[in-house]
């Protein structure tokens, strides 16, 4: 039954946003401590500022959305079904020793022309999630597209694009007060002359629009048409875009940003390319210090129904340059992100409405089909292959698709609460319900969102409690940089108990002495990589 | 201090800081490049095309909806003016305003007459001395208003009247009784296209005017001089080169028009012969020294119309007149050519019709002048054009009659909210020059377009697209599938392209321009065409299937969005 959802955006979001700029009321206050008369520590306290101190977070996500439907098949190929692979699709089929192979697996290799995710595959900068989809799938190019921007269900309407509802929450009541010092950028910037379904909120459009990225580069105002000069109807024309741009309040800033001193693309991108020429925006406006959150960057052309290769040598044709095309320029990108020092800030993602079918047609090509590879990539991406190879049938019909491996909505949903800090009510807003969480990217440097999330799971216990003398602190430290410290209800480190390097994940006690500090509230401040937490401690 | 000042004085400051803001701005746009139209009065012989009636129609009513294109373009272009300046609206589709307030007021007493009016009932028989009913049945007169615009016949009827409300500018929140307001807009009706002397002397003895210039104010005791310096210098003769009346002929004038009182139950003014001066009024070297002049008080009202024809009698009544025509209905700035070509033949037709104001009309707009290539998309939308014509074009959806005050509720939001937001409220002009695009030189219909009115004109767009206006249980909006419904093939993406592009814009887009938006909006980055054709027709075929309205409706909200709110074109008329 078909039904359309409307999310409850507005309420839970001021909620939330209530909780991050007033109170911290955070340690969840436990039960025990009631009569205590504990405070709540606005971000003015010096708890608060422990908490708030690496909010918000600089984190951005740039969308590859590639449009037409992309052969998954031909990009991550399985190599330990080869045969079936080739079978399926022989007039189509990448020759076996021109697949390029991918470290520390034999069972799956990439397209030829996918050298520059090779590289970055090797340096553990790209996921690449197996032939990603969703429970009975559409194969038509708009509802399809329409279900990956607004992570519906496929018998789900939704009116709002899931970048939509996140800006929507992260930023509540836009238009209306911003730009504002704290927020003076763009939420969200796109290419092309549509304003996307992906950056629509519930009543207003979220994303600011570069029309045309050459006039963009050329320093003209994009996508604005050319009339006739010296009439009547001109003037005004004229007179009305200058009015225009002065109201766009981003008008400025983003050309500023880009044209800042100093500010260059520090590498070489393919050329005659459109989406690197949208990626080389993307880079110099975020070296330029734009504070904007999510970038869509589009690239058409994956419809290929006919001539999807060159018959004589099929690691060549037009889906090869497609590959190269994506595979170059995103490597172009993270190269130059490198340059600049910003790639510890840029997660990216590619996705496309649906792949293709796993037989080939006549006409050396691939009609609409069910599952493709999603890429995550950047330095915060976890490097790997999530899901094992789709399994191919033997002997492949016209109407054979790849199975789904990854639901979409999984991969959203991890990179939301992973890389953009939704705390789990935020999560329910953004993605309407909860989805699994995968390890597509790195988990670090959360807001107090993200933290709140880890006050549920306790990381850090100690008994007793009250305590009179010495208390024992257990926790288990994921590895790497783990800090224990005894801090006063204000914030003032007492002692540091612990910080040390762990070479792997291990489980810790360490006695606390208490004996020596006066009765009241202390807390326990624990860090592991993303990973912080306050546990109360009543000293008696 | 004349009531005006003292009102001006009582203006909140912000609203004196957005006029003031606003004349900087004005100071500071360069002027006007010098276009010359050369063409004139002579009747058009060129084409008759959607161009044309379009062109037509946004010009003479508001907006341009297709189904009235297609009307007008069975007839020839002279039968189409025609058309327009001939069809009134009738008064059983104008209806009266109503109560749509409840009058539980403090300071309503209780013998007040609208107690007894009932709620969706109309007040413009009752009297009232409660300033907060008036306060809601001046609302209720502009949401009226707003219904009569939006409900037009292929007519220039109600144009006129927005024009006359300029030129004959009055406040409602100055005047302050909804009754003598609703009085005038009936008289601007009456006159709209009638005889101008007439009109100009009916304006004159309006108890709405009367109250609003002081008029009923004047007695040859204390002599207020206020409406007859406006009358010469607003109303009939202007300030241009050829009107050189003097400062005594505005204390000559005064003085022929002591004694006129407004009676409020009647809502009519009366002549007071005890008030009236009788002395000779003696005028100036502009009119040739005429002495005005009926020694009996009772002989009062003929010196009125003594006076009216002494002005009449100048040549540049009419240049003064058609000039202001042609500013609201052409282009505002008059280059010479325009002044020898249009207005001074226009000027003749005035005259040598008595001033009859529709073969004025009739010769503009059958002119080659008019339908020049080089007008069409030459003048900005008024707030008022951008509103009426977006509710037309788009035909948003109201309330229904039936229900008055919900309809009233998103009336409000479309004039209290938006159009005063525009500087453009119905009935308030911001002085009794009328508004400032209608003659301030050299900006004239950049005035409308400001920092400040430009984003919100964009905001209400979007809103109406996105999330429509809801408000007791009724949701207005844009409803961007039966507008795509409405034209010509919507299956083919090039044809709905064209014709959005075609009845909202007046500038043909480029190829390129059209064929990025079809890719990027229609087609969602594909390049097949058939994909929105298929998705069209299977939502015509199955159109309660919600996948197949989603998605086109999707489609067509951001396709809408564009054009009505991305392309600045689109303000342009």
């Amino acid at each position: 039954m078909a039904f359309i959802l409307k999310p409850f955006i507005g309420t839970n979001m001021e909620r939330r946003k209530f909780i991050r700029n007033t109170a911290l009321g955070t340690v969840a206050l436990p039960g025990i401590f009631n009569g205590f008369g504990i405070t709540a520590h606005g971000e003015n306290s010096d708890l608060g500022k422990l908490y708030t101190s690496t909010v918000p977070t600089d984190h951005v996500l740039v969308i590859v959305q590639m449009s037409g439907g992309n052969d998954g098949l031909n990009t991550v190929i399985p190599l330990d079904q080869y045969s079936n692979y080739f079978n399926a699709r022989s007039n189509i089929a990448i020759a076996q020793n021109k697949v390029l192979a991918l470290t520390g697996t034999l069972a799956t290799g990439l397209h030829p022309s996918l050298t520059g995710l090779r590289d970055m595959y090797s340096n553990g900068d790209l996921c690449i999630v197996q032939s990603a989809g969703y429970p009975s799938p559409n194969f038509s190019h708009f509802r399809a597209t329409d279900i990956w921007m607004t992570a519906s269900n496929s018998n789900e309407y939704l009116t709002t694009g899931f970048l939509g509802r996140y800006l929507n929450g992260e930023y509540p009541g836009f238009p209306t007060g911003y730009p504002n010092a704290a927020m003076p950028d763009p939420l969200g910037i796109q290419f092309g002359s549509a304003t996307s379904l992906l950056t629509l909120g519930p009543s207003i459009q979220n994303g600011y629009t570069i029309s045309d990225p050459n006039s963009f580069i050329n320093n003209a105002d994009g996508g604005e048409d050319v009339i006739l000069p010296g009439t009547p109807a001109n003037d005004k024309l004229i007179y009305v875009r200058e009015i225009s741009k002065q109201t766009q309040a981003y008008y400025t800033v983003v050309k500023n940003a880009y044209n800042m001193p100093g500010n260059a693309n520090m590498v070489t991108y393919p050329t005659g390319s459109s989406l690197s020429n949208q990626l080389k925006i993307v880079a110099r406006l975020i070296n330029g210090g734009l504070k904007t959150k999510i970038y869509v960057v589009t690239t058409g052309g994956f419809d290929t129904h006919s001539g999807q290769v060159n018959t004589n040598d099929t690691s060549t044709g037009a889906h090869a340059n497609l590959m190269a095309n994506l595979g170059n320029s995103i490597k172009a990108f993270h190269d130059d992100l490198k340059l600049m020092g910003k790639d510890n800030r840029v997660l990216g993602m590619t996705f496309s409405e649906f792949g293709r079918r796993v037989k080939s047609n006549a006409s050396v090509g691939t009609d609409h089909g069910y599952g493709a590879p999603m890429f995550v990539f950047g330095t915060p991406a976890t490097g790997g292959i999530l899901g094992a190879n789709p399994v191919l049938p033997a002997v492949a019909t016209v109407g054979d698709n790849l199975p789904m491996v990854n639901d979409f909505r999984n991969i959203y949903w991890s990179i939301m609460k992973r890389w953009l800090c939704q705390d789990n009510p935020s999560l329910m807003e953004v993605m309407v319900r909860s989805y699994t969480e995968l390890d597509v990217c790195s988990n670090t440097d959360c807001n107090p969102g993200g933290r709140l999330t880890n006050a549920e799971q306790n990381l850090v216990s100690n008994y007793p409690n009250p305590v009179i003398g010495i208390t024992t602190v257990e926790f288990e430290t994921d590895g790497g940089n783990t800090m224990l410290q005894l801090v006063t209800h204000n914030g003032e480190v007492l002692e540091t108990i612990l910080e040390n390097e762990y070479p792997r994940a291990k489980k810790i006690t360490v006695p606390v002495d208490m004996g020596k500090y006066k009765p009241g509230l202390y807390y326990l401040r624990y860090e592991n990589g993303s990973k912080r937490q306050m546990k109360a401690v009543i000293k008696n | 201090m004349d009531r005006k000042d003292f009102l001006e004085k009582l203006m909140p400051k912000s609203l004196k800081e957005r006029k003031e803001a606003r004349r900087v701005l004005d100071e500071d746009t360069p002027g006007l490049a010098p276009f010359n139209i050369t063409s004139g009065v002579a009747p058009y012989t060129g084409g008759w095309t959607d161009e044309e009636v379009i062109h037509l129609l946004k010009r003479l009513c508001f907006g341009a909806p297709r189904e009235e294109v297609e009307i007008l373009k069975t007839m020839t272009y002279a039968q189409a003016v025609d058309s327009l300046l001939n069809t009134l609206n009738t008064p059983s589709a104008l209806g009266n305003p109503v109560k749509i307030y409840s009058t539980n007021t403090t300071d309503t007493p209780a013998n007040d007459p609208d107690w007894a009016v009932p709620v969706g009932g109309t007040w413009v028989n009752a009297n009232t001395s409660s300033g907060t009913v008036n306060y809601y049945r001046r609302e209720s007169l502009r949401a009226w208003w707003f219904s009569t615009l939006v409900n037009q016949p292929k007519s220039i009827e109600e144009k006129m009247i927005l024009f006359w409300s300029t030129h004959f500018a009055i406040e409602f929140d100055i005047v302050d009784n909804a009754r003598y307001c609703h009085n005038y807009l009936k008289l601007l009706r009456q006159y709209a296209m009638g005889n101008f002397k007439d009109f100009t002397k009916a304006i004159t003895l309006n108890p709405a005017m009367l109250v609003y210039l002081n008029g009923y104010q004047n007695t040859k005791s204390a002599p207020d001089e206020n409406y007859a310096r406006e009358l010469q210098e607003l109303f009939t003769l202007g300030k241009g080169p050829g009107s050189q009346y003097t400062e005594s002929d505005v204390q000559a004038a005064a003085r022929v028009l002591t004694g006129y009182q407004v009676n409020s139950n009647t809502v009519t003014s009366f002549f007071t012969a005890s008030r009236h001066d009788t002395n000779a009024k003696v005028f100036s070297a502009f009119f040739n020294n005429a002495t005005i002049h009926r020694p009996l008080a009772a002989d009062g009202p003929l010196e009125l119309d003594d006076l009216l024809t002494m002005i009449f009698n100048t040549n540049e009544v009419a240049m003064y007149i058609c000039r202001r025509l042609y500013r609201f209905f052409v282009y505002g700035n008059i280059s010479t050519d325009v002044e020898t070509n249009v207005i001074t033949p226009l000027a003749n037709t005035f005259r040598t019709n008595n001033y009859n104001i529709k073969p004025v009309l009739e010769q503009l707009f059958k002119s080659e002048h008019f339908f020049d290539v080089l007008q069409y998309g030459a003048m900005i939308k008024s707030g008022v054009d951008f509103t009426v014509g977006l509710v037309r074009e788009c035909k948003i959806n109201l309330p229904p009659q039936s229900n008055p005050q919900l309809r009233h509720r998103h009336i409000n939001y479309l004039t209290a909210s938006f159009l005063s937001g525009q500087e453009q409220m119905l009935g308030d002009p911001p002085n009794v020059s009328g508004w400032a695009a209608y003659y301030q030189e050299p900006v004239f219909d950049k005035s409308w377009i400001t920092t400040d009115t430009f984003p919100k004109r964009q905001a209400l767009i979007n809103t109406l697209i996105n999330s429509g206006y809801s408000n007791g249980g009724f949701k207005m909006e844009v409803n961007v599938v039966e507008f795509a419904k409405r034209m010509s093939n919507p299956a083919d993406p090039n044809v709905l392209i064209q014709d959005f592009n075609k009845y909202l814009l007046r500038r043909t887009l480029s190829q390129t321009l059209r064929d990025n938006i079809k890719r990027d909006i229609l087609l969602t980055g594909q390049i097949t065409d058939s994909y929105w054709t298929d998705a069209w027709n299977a939502y015509i075929q199955a159109p309660a299937v919600l996948n197949n309205y989603t998605v086109v409706n999707n489609r067509l909200k951001t396709l809408a969005a564009y054009f009505l709110s991305k392309l600045e074109e689109y303000q342009l008329m």
